[in-house]
């Protein structure tokens, strides 16, 4: 755990960037601005092709996969300080770097699988 | 094995005074340290919501149909308004934090906080606006 302790915290660092840099307006869009009929949603058809470029693949993982980290490394500690569950520490970390992990690797899935 | 220590016979323990749960809210900067540190479960949310929607384009118009409804529904929009207010927190905090985490200097003299700021403040305002321009330009 102490040796991969700065390639976490780097994913942490790196998700945490990418998800202020990007998640505010991504987050605008698809969660208010679109269902609320304030903008009109992208079609089914134009997004499929932008996904059919290499480019929207790769920021898609990096868009998905390095906040998850993020989270995970966060929420991590949240639990240990703000609920005082330092004696379950493995048990949390296998948790948390786990769920990143299954997200990291469905978003990979799912991007190598576009037809 | 058992995880707590052996103590031996007139060892010293430390008094120590139990902590309430609630500790953080006692004080107006350790509730924002934990919204802080909330933030990260609805930036995690995003990411899920993000991943939602790419299976639902990998599975065809009417998934992705299905999924656009799904968001209208009265639970996701107060989740998701709420949710966007902490994921504009963590951005904000974010990029404050930038100068105090990472001291950038440049030929030998430190570059001052208000620049690294307006730096990560610009790179936003760009970034969002690119991203707004692709999906918007159906």
């Amino acid at each position: 755990m102490e040796r991969i302790t700065p390639l976490l915290w780097l994913l942490f660092s790196a998700g945490g960037t990418v998800a202020a840099l990007l998640f505010p307006i991504h987050f605008f869009l698809t969660g208010l601005a679109f269902p609320l009929g304030w903008l009109e949603a992208p079609s089914y058809e134009f997004l499929h092709r932008l996904l059919t470029h290499l480019v929207t693949r790769l920021y898609l993982f990096i868009l998905i996969s390095l906040p998850l980290f993020h989270w995970a490394h966060r929420f991590r500690y949240t639990l240990y300080d703000g609920l005082q569950l330092k004696h379950l520490t493995v048990l949390i970390a296998v948790l948390c770097y786990g769920a990143a992990l299954v997200g990291t690797a469905m978003t990979a899935y799912l991007l190598w699988d576009i037809s | 094995m058992s995880a707590e220590p052996h103590y031996t016979l007139y060892h010293p323990r430390w008094y120590r005074r139990r902590v309430s749960v609630w500790w953080w809210l006692q004080k107006r900067s350790y509730t924002g340290f934990v919204l802080r540190e909330l933030t990260s479960v609805f930036v995690a949310f995003f990411a899920v919501v993000y991943l939602w929607q790419l299976r639902a384009l990998t599975q065809g118009p009417e998934a992705y149909e299905q999924f656009l409804a799904r968001l209208t529904t009265p639970l996701f929009l107060a989740l998701d308004t709420v949710a966007f207010l902490f994921v504009l927190f963590h951005a904000i905090t974010w990029f404050n934090l930038t100068p105090k985490a990472m001291v950038v200097r440049w030929r030998g003299k430190r570059v001052p906080d208000w620049l690294i700021l307006g730096l990560n403040y610009a790179a936003w305002l760009v970034l969002s606006a690119a991203v707004a321009f692709v999906l918007l330009r159906e």
